[in-house]
């Protein structure tokens, strides 16, 4: 049995090799960095049926109700509300105390039981760039068509959305902290143009 | 070195700051505010760059966006060709040099950046004149987000030109000051100054061009900036352009707009010239009249009126009811003609003169809001398109609307900035400004119309106009299109309707039956008026579309160029990929290593030992960019039958099965191989491009025709990272670092798949199926782990000397055992019957996607392309690949020479080619009509001119029996 620390150890996250080249890129006005093996539990279930009651009573907490909505709930887990029958959970690196994908997967997919919707692991689909800073609104204004004024995208929403032409999950967690997911293959680009935008404001 | 015509003292230029430049090699000295041709004109410098046809001498006409004649060449690192000096702010050290109205592209690759930048406002004021100011300070004042677009360097729009009129009670400079103190001091209000809004379009988008100057050449800042907004609300407060007078040599270096000798006065404090003749057909010139006179000019003035709205300026000397027949010089105006308007023209008097400038009325700069379809109408009083009303959720104030009066726009902006009624009456507005005389074409002395200069900088004269209608034009679109006219940089600013004034002149009542109705501003289009008798209205404008100043097209492609033109994906053990110096494929947007060249070797020495290693030891490549779905429900089973032309329901868990799926008109559409996890759960494979597409499609089916069923989807692609072992040896590789698991032809069956933890303690799927016909297992984990388990099958196969291999060897594999590529061997014309897959059509099943199209003629008759293999009779000879193929008969004699006497019907082409390592030879896979029954005939490929010899075979052509994938 090979102890689950050493198990852990040989993840590599998608933008681990860019570390340096994010720091690089990095100022006080605009930091970039990855926030790597959140687990993300992909649920699809229809709000307002025994199946979302379900996941709602084994997730402990209601799962967000309308666009850009995100829940929080016990143990730093968060619900972010994708589409009208689709949920995105994170939750904390297991190295960080946060819990194996794979059991929450397993827990998750108990509580669903025969009823109708789909539990998936996407811990390893998307990784998450934290991009942090004054002018990170402005360096995502280069390339996200939304509105990022912080009455039109509030602290604590989260929404599906491009960022040039790679799609994105933007999730606002403070006024200047912005976690930005795109699906892992895109990872590098994402973090090359966001490095891009950003070299004005070095 | 003294600037002439420059005053000691007006204007808002800052004198103390010196900016030396070069024109064409002489060094010049202007101040900061200045732009090119400011300066110029404060050093005498009037002439410009010659005209683009007929070489004549130019001059500088305007002070704007509109100018026809003046444009620089900006000389540097990287030249810019065709830029107007009239706005191009004057650069401390700029090398220029006049062009003759055309410009050069620089081949030189431009290091400048150019980025792009998405914005929401709740109003957009676009225009910061006077109307522009008061509606942006109106709209800030309400609270909510402003931006306010200005294409000038300053803010003030036309009252630079006359800072001593009165607004809201103070001198129009200081009110400019006083407003823009208070939007800049405004959090809520932005101000973009350099920034043309060139594109209007549906739901309030706009689209502008911003020329940066902070902090120039520091890296990552844009030298230009193209802003996309989204407004809640749009006030339109672009202004108005002055137009020129059709007149014997109204091209001379010397004829000026008005306006323009007035803004060069006002605002720049620069007396263009010093003994002035103003031509008008309305009151606007009387002002200019006054200011130039003022300023110490010798100043006449020629109305062609007979009496004016507002009083002759004081030390004037007035001409009504007198016209301009012709200016006079050679290479810049002398002096002018004038003659009675209605009267003998050979009766002319000289004024001499060194400044003529002209004022032939105003054309509403309508660009924007007629871009978004808003209507125009032709209005007689104040002789010019303007707008019969906003657009929705935009508000028109100022000069745009035809309130040529400075309280009137500003009221107007008020309004507009705080969304209230156009304060306007449409009585006010056609009188408000005087009335302007419709004088389109004024007679020469010399009978001919041959330097009547209706666009100056197409070159075309009203004698231009003439041989179009002669030619038979009627419609303006066509004189446009004939003459050239408003083609050029400035799109007929000046130009476009002098032409459509000149039309109703020259067209008579009879040619009106033939004019084409639905041009913007046509009677009749918006409802109005249906009389056909010559009128600018009767005729219309042409058609106003984006970009209103031109844009480069480095601007629009903003940063997506080179490494980020488009994403490149990569899977987990990329890194590992580079390490061993893989060259990579694109597919899709995916990069995927194509083959991994070792010193020495080419392209083809490095698939043909990769593989050697798959069919004859162990070879691994990664599938990490298959698509991936998950796919879940009571009714999974019952979907997938539909969606697949075979069979899913029945597959049992822990059993894979590969499958095609066709659109209705069971054309191939992608194929994959699916895993029933459990009863109620799948895992699809796509094609690497296909993946969304799929996606897309499942979610169709469901969504829309089958929504009933329970079942769920979710893209899991890059969940799961894919290391494909193929090759005798694989079994021994996969039993090293999956010791748990019995990977023996029992234990293991072909098609299986088997949940397991791998030595390192890596959770891991691995499954049995082949892509090159070879003993194969798929090892997939999560991507997390795709490097890891990369480097343990690196490890665990280096004993065997386990080799990567990559697409190029992939295709060549599944070509020998005819595995076809969708996409590559297909083309949406292709069934699987086509394909000689008949086996995975069902025939038992209720109904799926394309069954019923199996039963159509077209289906079952003789006559499809059919998937065989080719062998050219050369073994060493790759066919390229779409090489069409024909019969012998259809040959010349000589069948490797020379082209066919006539057309040759084609029976197929070539869809896949390469060299077979295990063949030793070249062999292909093609679409041949009738192919299977064609089998052992010799055919002939085309390509290059040239036709060989190719036999057809079955598709399969190696281990057809298929003895190898047990291994």
């Amino acid at each position: 049995m090979v102890e689950r620390t050493a198990v852990l150890e040989r993840r590599r996250s998608p933008l681990q090799r860019m570390a340096r080249e994010l720091e690089t890129g990095s100022s006080a006005n605009a930091a970039l960095r990855e926030v790597p093996f959140l687990a993300q539990i992909g649920l699809r279930v229809v709000a307002d049926t025994p199946s979302a009651a379900a996941l709602e009573a084994a997730l402990s907490g209601p799962l967000p109700e309308g666009v850009g909505d995100v829940t929080g709930l016990p143990g730093d887990r968060h619900v972010l509300w994708l589409a009208p029958d689709e949920f995105l959970l994170i939750t904390p690196d297991e190295a960080d105390g946060g819990d194996d994908p794979v059991r929450i997967t397993d827990e998750l997919t108990a509580a669903l039981g025969e009823l109708p919707g789909q539990v998936v692991d996407l811990s390893a689909n998307r990784t998450t760039l934290e991009l942090r800073g004054p002018r990170a609104q402005e360096v995502l204004d280069k390339s996200c068509r939304l509105d990022l004024d912080p009455v039109a995208f509030p602290v604590g929403s989260a929404l599906v959305t491009l960022l040039g032409t790679v799609g994105v999950v933007l999730w606002r967690v403070t006024p200047d902290t912005w976690r930005i997911m795109p699906r892992s293959s895109f990872a590098t680009h994402t973090a090359q143009w966001l490095l891009d935008g950003m070299r004005e404001f070095v | 070195m003294g600037s002439p015509h420059r005053l000691a003292s007006g204007g808002i230029v800052d004198r103390g700051t010196s900016r030396t430049f070069t024109i064409d090699g002489r060094s010049f000295e202007g101040v900061a505010g200045d732009t090119v041709t400011s300066a110029a004109l404060a050093n005498g410098v009037l002439q410009v760059g010659d005209s683009i046809y007929r070489g004549r001498p130019r001059g500088v006409m305007t002070s704007g966006v509109e100018e026809p004649n003046a444009f620089v060449r900006i000389n540097g690192e990287y030249g810019e060709s065709m830029q107007p000096a009239t706005i191009t702010e004057l650069v401390d050290g700029s090398e220029l040099t006049w062009e003759d109205g055309i410009g050069t592209l620089d081949q030189s690759v431009d290091p400048a950046e150019y980025d792009h930048m998405h914005v929401h406002t709740d109003v957009a004021v676009i225009g910061a004149g006077p109307a522009g100011l008061a509606a942006a300070r109106a709209a800030a004042a309400t609270g909510v987000r402003v931006m306010l677009f200005e294409q000038d360097f300053a803010l003030g729009g036309s009252l630079l030109g006359r800072p001593n009129e009165v607004v809201e009670g103070i001198p129009a400079g200081a009110w400019i000051e006083d407003v823009t103190a208070q939007l800049e001091q405004a959090i809520n209000c932005r101000i973009l100054k350099r920034t043309s809004v060139f594109g209007s379009y549906d739901s309030n988008y706009l689209i502008a061009l911003e020329k940066r100057v902070e902090a120039p050449g520091t890296d990552g800042v844009s030298r230009q900036r193209v802003w996309h907004i989204n407004a809640g609300r749009v006030v339109l407060a672009t202004g108005a352009f002055e137009r020129t007078l059709v007149f014997a040599g109204n091209d001379l270096p010397g004829v000026m707009l008005a306006s323009a000798a007035q803004n060069y006065l006002g605002r720049y404090g620069v007396l263009a010239g010093e003994q002035v003749v103003v031509f008008t057909t309305n009151d606007s010139a009387y002002g200019v009249a006054a200011d130039l006179a003022a300023a110490g000019a010798s100043v006449s003035l020629v109305d062609s009126r007979a009496s004016a709205g507002v009083d002759d300026p004081a030390s004037v000397d007035v001409h009504h009811g007198s016209v301009a027949v012709e200016a006079i010089g050679s290479d810049r105006v002398v002096g002018v003609r004038i003659a009675p308007r209605d009267g003998d023209i050979q009766q002319t008097q000289q004024l001499p003169c060194d400044l003529l400038a002209v004022s032939g009325g105003w054309s509403a700069n309508v660009n924007l809001h007629s871009q978004r379809q808003g209507a125009l109408h032709w209005d007689d009083d104040l002789l010019g398109f303007v707008p019969s009303g906003a657009v929705r959720d935009q508000s028109l104030a100022g000069s745009v609307t035809g309130t040529y009066w400075t309280d009137g726009a500003v009221a107007e902006g008020i309004a507009a900035g705080s969304a209230q009624p156009d304060p306007t009456t449409a009585q006010e507005r056609r009188t408000g400004s005087g009335t302007t005389d419709g004088l389109w074409l004024i007679p020469s002395p010399a009978g001919d119309f041959d330097t009547h200069f209706v666009d100056l900088q197409r070159d075309e004269t009203a004698a231009g106009v003439v041989r179009a209608v002669r030619a038979g034009m009627r419609s303006v679109e066509h004189v446009k299109r004939y003459t050239s006219i408003s083609t050029g940089l400035d799109q007929g600013k000046i130009g476009g309707v002098l032409t459509i004034g000149l039309l109703s002149q020259l067209l008579g009542e009879h040619d009106m039956a033939s004019m084409p109705a639905g041009q913007p501003g046509q009677d009749g289009a918006e409802g109005g008026a249906t009389d056909r008798s010559p009128s600018p209205g009767a005729i219309g404008t042409t058609t106003f579309r984006a970009p209103f100043t031109p844009v480069a097209f480095a601007a629009l492609a903003g940063r997506a160029r080179g490494e980020l033109y488009d994403p490149a994906r990569v899977t987990p053990a990329q890194a590992r990929h580079v390490a061993r110096g893989a060259e990579f494929e694109d597919v899709g947007q995916w990069k995927r290593p194509w083959f991994y060249p070792q010193s020495g070797e080419d392209m083809n020495a490095a698939v043909a030992r990769e593989c050697r290693a798959a069919r004859t030891n162990v070879a691994y490549m990664d599938g990490s960019t298959l698509g991936k779905i998950e796919i879940r429900g009571k009714d999974a089973p019952t979907f997938l039958n539909r969606i697949y032309t075979n069979a899913f329901a029945k597959l049992s868990v822990g059993k894979q099965r590969y499958g095609v799926m066709c659109g209705p008109d069971g054309m191939v559409l992608d194929d994959g191989v699916s895993f029933r996890l459990a009863e109620d759960r799948y895992l699809m494979t796509t094609t690497t491009g296909g993946a969304a597409k799929v996606l897309e499609w499942l979610e169709e089916w469901h969504q829309t025709e089958w929504p009933e069923l329970d079942v769920f989807f979710t893209s899991v692609t890059e969940q799961w990272s894919t290391t494909v072992v193929a090759g005798p040896r694989s079994r021994d590789v996969i039993h090293k670092i999956a010791p748990d698991l019995d990977v023996s032809k029992e234990g293991f069956e072909f098609m299986s798949f088997h949940d397991t933890v791998l030595a390192s303690g890596i959770p891991a799927r691995i499954a049995r199926v082949t892509f090159s016909g070879e003993l194969a297992f798929e090892v997939n984990v999560s991507g997390w782990y795709g490097e890891a388990v990369w480097d343990d099958i690196t490890h665990a196969g280096a004993e065997f000397g386990i080799t990567p291999y990559g697409t190029e060897t992939m295709h060549v594999l599944r070509a020998e055992k005819a595995f076809p590529i969708v996409g590559q061997d297909t083309d949406g014309t292709v069934t699987p019957q086509d394909l000689g897959m008949d086996w995975v059509v069902a025939k038992k099943k209720k109904d799926f996607i394309g069954m019923r199209s199996y039963a159509r003629a077209g289906h079952v008759e003789e006559g499809r392309k059919q998937l065989v293999s080719l062998f050219p009779t050369d073994p060493e000879l790759r066919l390229p690949e779409g090489s069409q193929l024909v019969t012998t008969d259809n040959t010349p004699a000589d069948p490797l020479d020379g082209i066919a006497p006539q057309p040759i019907p084609m029976i197929g082409h070539v869809t896949s080619s390469y060299r077979s390592e295990a063949l030793d030879r070249t062999f292909a896979l093609a679409l041949v009509r009738d192919g299977r029954t064609r089998i052992g005939e010799e055919v002939m490929a085309s390509f290059e001119g040239r036709f060989y010899p190719v036999q057809i075979a079955e598709a399969v052509v190696y281990d057809k029996e298929g003895a190898r994938r047990d291994g």
